[in-house]
C-alpha cells in the first residue's frame, strides 16, 4: 500500500515557486489561505509600470499575480498537485492600482468537476472591500501529481 | 521570421517605438519586431524572466505581451488619426490555446472596433507557426480625454 501524499502546502510551495522564473522576477509571495482560496503579494516595483504619464501599475503583472493565485488555489482545494492548464482568465479592471503599494490577490476555487476547475478572485491593494480588479478563471487537469511517482 | 514589405528596413521606426513601450514591457524585454500594414509586431525572447512550468512561458508572461500588443496597435491607430487620448484598461479576456515553448514569442493586436470612448481591440501570439496560436486575448480599453 502505497502512503498518501501530505496535502499541497499553498506556503512551503511558495518558497519553491517564488524562487525562480517569472513569479520569482516579479517578486510574488505568499500572503494567506484557507481552504479553497490563496492570497499572494506582488510587491509594488517601479519598474513595473504601465503608463508612460501616471505612475501605475501595468496591468500585465496583474493577470500573473491572479493566474499563479488561482494555480495554487485549485491545488489548495484539491490537495494535490496536479498540473494545470489556464483554458480562460478573464480580468475586469475597477480602478488603477494606488501608487506604492503592493498588490494582493486573492483567487478562490468556488468548484471543481472531473476535467474542469473554476476560479474567481480579486486584487486590492489597502481595502479589501475597493479591489483593483475581479478575476474569473477556468483550468483543465492535465495530469497526476508529480510527487506520486517519486516517494 | 520573413520581413513584411511594410518594414523600412533599418529598423529605426521599430526601435523609437520600442522606446516608447512601458516599463513593464521594456523590464520584461518585450521589443517591436516589425510593422505590418501600420500594426506593430511585439516579440519577447525565451528567458527566466517569462518561465514559469521549466522550458515553457508563464501564462501571465503570454499575457503581458499580448496585452502590450494590444495597446501599441491601439496606439498606432489613433497616432494616424491625429488622436491622443489617455488609455485605460476595463478588461482583458486572454484564452490560452497551447503552451508557449523555449522560444520567441510574436504578438500583434488588431482593432475590432474604434470607437469614440472605446475600442475593441482583439490579439494574436504566436511562436514559430503562425497559422497555429498560442494564446488569444480580446480587450476593452478606454480612451479618456487628458484632463491637463
Amino acid at each position: 500500500m502505497v502512503s498518501p501524499l501530505p496535502p499541497f502546502d499553498p506556503e512551503a510551495s511558495s518558497k519553491f515557486f517564488f524562487k525562480h522564473g517569472h513569479t520569482g522576477w516579479l517578486g510574488l509571495e505568499y500572503s494567506d489561505h484557507g481552504e479553497n482560496w490563496v492570497e499572494l503579494k506582488l510587491p509594488w516595483r517601479e519598474d513595473l509600470l504601465g503608463d508612460a504619464d501616471r505612475p501605475i501599475l501595468a496591468s500585465g503583472p496583474i493577470v500573473s499575480l491572479m493566474d499563479m493565485a488561482s494555480g495554487m488555489s485549485i491545488w489548495t482545494t484539491m490537495k494535490t498537485f496536479n498540473p494545470v492548464a489556464t483554458l480562460d482568465l478573464r480580468v475586469d479592471y475597477q480602478r488603477p492600482a494606488r501608487e506604492h503599494c503592493a498588490v494582493i490577490g486573492r483567487a478562490e476555487c468556488y468548484r471543481i468537476t472531473r476535467s474542469a476547475a473554476f476560479v474567481r478572485g480579486i486584487a486590492y491593494d489597502d481595502d479589501i472591500d475597493d479591489p483593483v480588479a475581479h478575476i474569473a478563471g477556468v483550468f483543465m487537469t492535465i495530469g497526476k501529481d508529480p510527487r506520486s511517482g517519486k516517494i | 521570421m520573413a520581413k513584411s514589405d511594410q518594414s523600412d528596413g533599418d529598423n529605426a521606426s521599430e526601435n523609437a517605438m520600442t522606446a516608447q513601450l512601458p516599463h513593464y514591457a521594456q523590464s520584461l524585454g518585450i521589443k517591436v519586431s516589425e510593422f505590418e500594414d501600420g500594426l506593430p509586431v511585439l516579440t519577447v525572447e525565451f528567458g527566466p524572466m517569462v518561465e514559469g512550468r521549466p522550458g515553457a512561458f508563464h501564462g501571465g508572461a503570454t499575457s503581458g505581451l499580448l496585452e502590450n500588443a494590444g495597446y501599441a496597435a491601439l496606439r498606432a491607430v489613433l497616432i494616424a488619426e491625429d488622436r491622443d487620448p489617455q488609455l485605460k484598461p476595463i478588461n482583458i479576456t486572454v484564452q490560452f490555446l497551447s503552451a508557449g515553448k523555449n522560444k520567441p514569442t510574436f504578438a500583434k493586436g488588431r482593432i475590432t472596433r474604434l470607437g469614440r470612448r472605446n475600442a475593441n481591440v482583439s490579439v494574436e501570439a504566436w511562436q514559430d507557426d503562425r497559422s497555429r496560436p498560442i494564446a488569444t486575448a480580446i480587450m476593452n480599453i478606454l480612451m479618456a480625454d487628458r484632463t491637463e
